[in-house]
């Protein structure tokens, strides 16, 4: 963007490109459901199933893009929390990708 | 007042406020009154009405619109007759009363009883995307969307115009709602250095056909100070050229688009251009 700058004095052509990434997100959440909220709130829900977390420990990102978005879901989950049958006394749970990579970690 | 007209149907809307939805609305509705028709403008603003004052008619009302909803007063009573042009008629929103007193029923009835008077029926939106905005755009044959150049009010217009296309009747209808974009507070030259969105980015992103220009101008200031529109007020001044080549389109005339400029020429050879 700054090396944009060097050749653009203005800024409208940065105005104009973040109008056109929000306006084309903004759009298809109109017709449809925000495939980010969707998959946000079931991959919570499934977690939740397993694994006790606290609400406000949860960090979610996202990055919408204009070919590729990224939602992030960080998890902290306390002592006696359960991941696949294993009670650690701290783990971490990151979910990282958008709707086509997911990685799973568990730290 | 004769009878047996037909009008077509007008909201200005934004989404946004102070884009300048009053001021246009004014300057239009006096504009096409001054070219001969029958022009009533409308606030729906209830609460926070503003067209009285813009017009300077705020120390004449008696009854508004919601007082004819609600059966108080008849619909002659609550119209005002603009003092400079005789085909001008305000019919203003209440100060006082809730929005809720807005009923869609209501709004219908009054709306159909406008078009048996009237060419033109002007309907001023309030700001947002609550009540008073999607009545005022219910009944619309035509929106105008005012739009600034900046990133916050082009994503309200643009949400707007998804609520133009899914809440009216002509869209519930399966018609398609004839939409406009009026864009207001231009500078020509900041749009030329790259410093402001230009009116090819705002058609870009928006794809709706544009209905005028207004340059950012004193004279529009100066027109609301004293209660006159500007199209009344410096009927020759840019933004009131502008306003008046906006009239004169939607009335279906086709006038190539230009920014006029307060010194004619220089700035209207640079950025003329085709009319959409």
């Amino acid at each position: 963007m700054k090396l944009f700058n060097l050749f653009r004095r203005g800024t409208a052509p940065i105005a104009r490109e973040r109008l056109q990434i929000l306006l084309a997100h903004e759009r298809s959440a109109r017709t449809g459901p925000d495939l980010l909220a969707v998959l946000r709130e079931e991959i919570l829900a499934v977690i939740g199933r397993h694994v006790a977390f606290e609400p406000d420990k949860v960090q979610i990102k996202l990055d919408r893009g204009k070919s590729v978005s990224t939602l992030a879901v960080d998890i902290e989950i306390p002592n006696g929390g359960r991941i696949g049958g294993i009670a650690p006394q701290y783990s971490r749970l990151t979910l990282d990708g958008g709707a086509s990579s997911m990685n799973k970690q568990v730290a | 007042m004769s009878e047996g007209r037909s009008a077509r149907v007008v909201v200005v809307t934004s989404g946004k406020g102070g884009v300048g939805k009053t001021t246009s609305t004014a300057a239009i509705g006096a504009a096409l009154a001054h070219l001969g028709d029958k022009v009533v403008v409308v606030d729906f603003d209830v609460g926070l009405r503003n067209l009285d004052l813009v017009l300077g008619a705020e120390r004449r009302v008696v009854f508004d619109l919601i007082n004819v909803i609600n059966g108080v007063a008849k619909l002659p009573q609550a119209l005002i007759r603009d003092k400079r042009l005789e085909n001008l008629y305000l019919l203003p929103a209440s100060q006082t009363r809730d929005k809720d007193a807005l009923t869609e029923e209501g709004v219908g009835k009054v709306v159909a009883e406008l078009r048996q008077k009237f060419d033109w029926i002007v309907c001023d939106s309030p700001a947002g995307i609550e009540r008073g905005a999607t009545l005022a755009m219910r009944h619309a044959d035509t929106a105008i969307i005012v739009t600034n150049p900046e990133v916050s009010s082009v994503r309200d217009s643009d949400r707007i115009i998804g609520l133009l296309d899914a809440k009216t009747e002509k869209a519930e209808r399966g018609e398609c709602i004839d939409k406009h974009l009026l864009v207001t507070r231009y500078h020509p030259w900041r749009a030329a250095r790259g410093e402001m969105l230009s009116i090819d980015d705002v058609l870009e992103i928006l794809s709706v056909p544009l209905l005028g220009i207004i340059p950012e101008s004193e004279e529009v200031l100066r027109a609301s100070n004293l209660g006159s529109p500007v199209t009344i007020n410096a009927a020759l001044s840019a933004p009131a050229r502008a306003y008046f080549d906006a009239a004169r389109r939607l009335k279906g005339e086709q006038i190539a688009m230009q920014v006029p400029s307060e010194s004619r020429g220089l700035f209207t050879k640079l950025f003329g251009r085709k009319a959409a």
